[in-house]
């Protein structure tokens, strides 16, 4: 019995040493990517096409999530606003709950699901292949060759995108708002306008978006570059990408959320 | 006046996770030369070449190059080394999402300031020497595997590299790809004046093309010689590879009880 329970203590001993160890590995590969990251910011095309393969291929499901997102709170806040008599602050429900909340978070979901993956099976093929290797035998660095340019264009594209979701969300919002329910389309809008706080609302929304952009570009190129050179390394690889970082968005979400809404 | 040989591997030992991988190992590869390094799947021969190229540290020892201790440069160091040096991987390894001409420009356009129309004229001069001119824009998805092959020896040389390795360049290939393979690798090596090493387990292909060979057991140079003396070598290992004898040294069974035992055990479990 003792040695059973020797054994699951020194199991899970090593288990959490093996996670301390891998997060401080993938913080000095965090490292690297910002000393490597001139290449990435001095020959711009490498960036901009990593920013149209992981922003501007996202943008269908974006957009098209953004715009049932903001249809179904126009729905969903109708039906709670008019038990109040006040439908008419439906434009402000749709757009807090989009450029504070929904925006940021469930366009940094979508964005690991469809980019984020994306960005680690290429990298783990590459490195399953030894295109990595062959880079770095022709004294290239595969690290600031490969891994920044799509590192930033995840950075660049992601509040962009968010920026977009909640754009849609707002329109679709609309649609059943105004022109399905007939909400007056004056007091929509002009609400809106009047209770959005740039600096609050707006600005925290991109912060936390560009947060959440560096959350997941990061997880994306690490799990990548540290995959086992296998075709089942890098399908647990992929994964791990969309499991890490949708916890780590959301747990981000919160800590941020604290800081920065909790004031006056 | 630079050395003799190009590459000189003095006393080099390597250890992974405790276990040697590499013991005792001594080539010399000199200038103009293409050696060999051969033996079975998992001896320590792309082990060697990856300690060569800098990719590995030595547990001890030292692989020298052009008069430079290779793991004792810097990053700047090593990295001004590999420009002058080509590499053949196993199976290409072209990037997929570049084209031919792109795979083969993509040094050029590293490592210098030429203008985009002398690539454009050093890349089609790279192809030809292949035989591939007229593949100049396919992409790598669209290649056999000797076109491949034969892609990525362009890609090696782009730079008139000093010292050319190949990791297996016949593995996988046709009887016609495997000759052309062979007779590129002679050649390029002449016309460059470079170095060459091609580890490889092809024994036929390789004793046609090379000056020397080392033989790799088990991390340990077990025979070297010119191809005439590996092929009239009284070594059993040696010959067990090169007349490609089914037993011997290596032997056909891994590992296990004896054959009668386990039988018997599974016959008395079932009563």
């Amino acid at each position: 019995m003792d040695n059973g329970l020797t054994r699951s203590l020194r199991g899970l001993g090593q288990r959490v040493t093996s996670r301390i160890w891998r997060l401080g590995y993938a913080s000095r590969f965090f490292l690297a990517i910002l000393l490597g990251s001139g290449t990435a910011l001095r020959r711009m095309h490498l960036t901009i096409r990593e920013i149209y393969f992981t922003g501007v291929l996202s943008l269908i499901i974006i957009l098209v999530s953004g715009l049932f997102v903001g249809m179904v709170l126009g729905l969903q806040g109708y039906d709670t606003l008019q038990r109040y008599g006040s439908t008419e602050a439906l434009g402000v429900l749709v757009s807090l709950s989009l450029v504070r909340e929904l925006g940021p978070v469930v366009a940094a979901l979508l964005f690991a699901s469809r980019a984020g993956s994306a960005i680690t099976a290429e990298i783990g093929m590459m490195k399953a292949t030894e295109q990595l290797s062959a880079m770095e035998m022709m004294a290239v660095d595969p690290i600031a060759r490969v891994v920044a340019p799509r590192f930033w264009g995840g950075v660049i594209s992601m509040p962009l995108l968010a920026a977009l979701f909640s754009a849609m969300g707002i329109f679709g919002g609309y649609l059943v708002g105004v022109q399905l329910i007939g909400v007056d389309e004056g007091s929509f809008w002009s609400q809106m306008q009047a209770s959005v706080d740039f600096r609050e609302d707006i600005l925290n929304g991109v912060i936390k978006s560009f947060v959440f952009g560096i959350i997941v570009s990061w997880v994306a190129v690490f799990e990548g570059y540290d995959a086992e050179p296998t075709a089942e390394g890098v399908s647990g690889a992929t994964t791990r990408t969309v499991v890490t970082s949708s916890l780590a968005i959301l747990a981000a979400d919160f800590i941020l959320t604290a800081f920065m809404f909790t004031g006056t | 006046m630079p050395p003799d040989n190009l590459v000189e591997i003095r006393d080099l030992n390597f250890t992974y996770d405790n276990r040697p991988i590499l013991t005792g190992i001594n080539m010399t590869i000199p200038r103009g030369k293409v050696v060999a390094v051969m033996g079975s799947s998992g001896c320590g021969k792309t082990t060697t070449l990856r300690l060569i190229g800098g990719q590995l540290k030595p547990t001890s020892g030292e692989v020298k190059i052009n008069g430079q201790v290779v793991h004792q440069l810097d990053a700047d160091g090593l990295y001004g080394l590999r420009r002058r040096m080509g590499m053949l991987f196993q199976f290409g390894a072209l990037f997929t999402d570049m084209s031919v001409f792109d795979n083969i420009a993509f040094q050029m356009r590293e490592h210098t300031d030429l203008p985009e129309t002398v690539i454009r004229d050093l890349v089609l001069m790279k192809l030809n020497a292949v035989g591939l001119r007229g593949a100049h824009d396919l992409m790598p998805a669209e290649l056999s595997g000797g076109m491949a092959r034969r892609v990525a020896l362009a890609r090696a040389v782009a730079l008139d590299p000093m010292l050319i390795m190949y990791d297996e360049p016949f593995a996988g290939l046709d009887p016609i790809s495997l000759a052309i393979i062979g007779d590129l690798i002679r050649k390029l090596n002449d016309a460059l004046g470079a170095s060459s090493i091609v580890v490889t387990h092809d024994v036929q292909e390789s004793l046609k093309i090379v000056d020397y060979v080392y033989f790799v057991s088990a991390g340990k140079i077990v025979a070297e010689g010119s191809a005439e003396d590996i092929k009239d070598s009284k070594v059993p290992y040696v010959h067990q590879f090169v007349w490609g004898e089914a037993d011997g040294p290596v032997p056909f069974h891994y590992p296990s009880r004896p054959y009668g035992e386990q039988l018997m055990e599974r016959a008395a479990r079932h009563g």
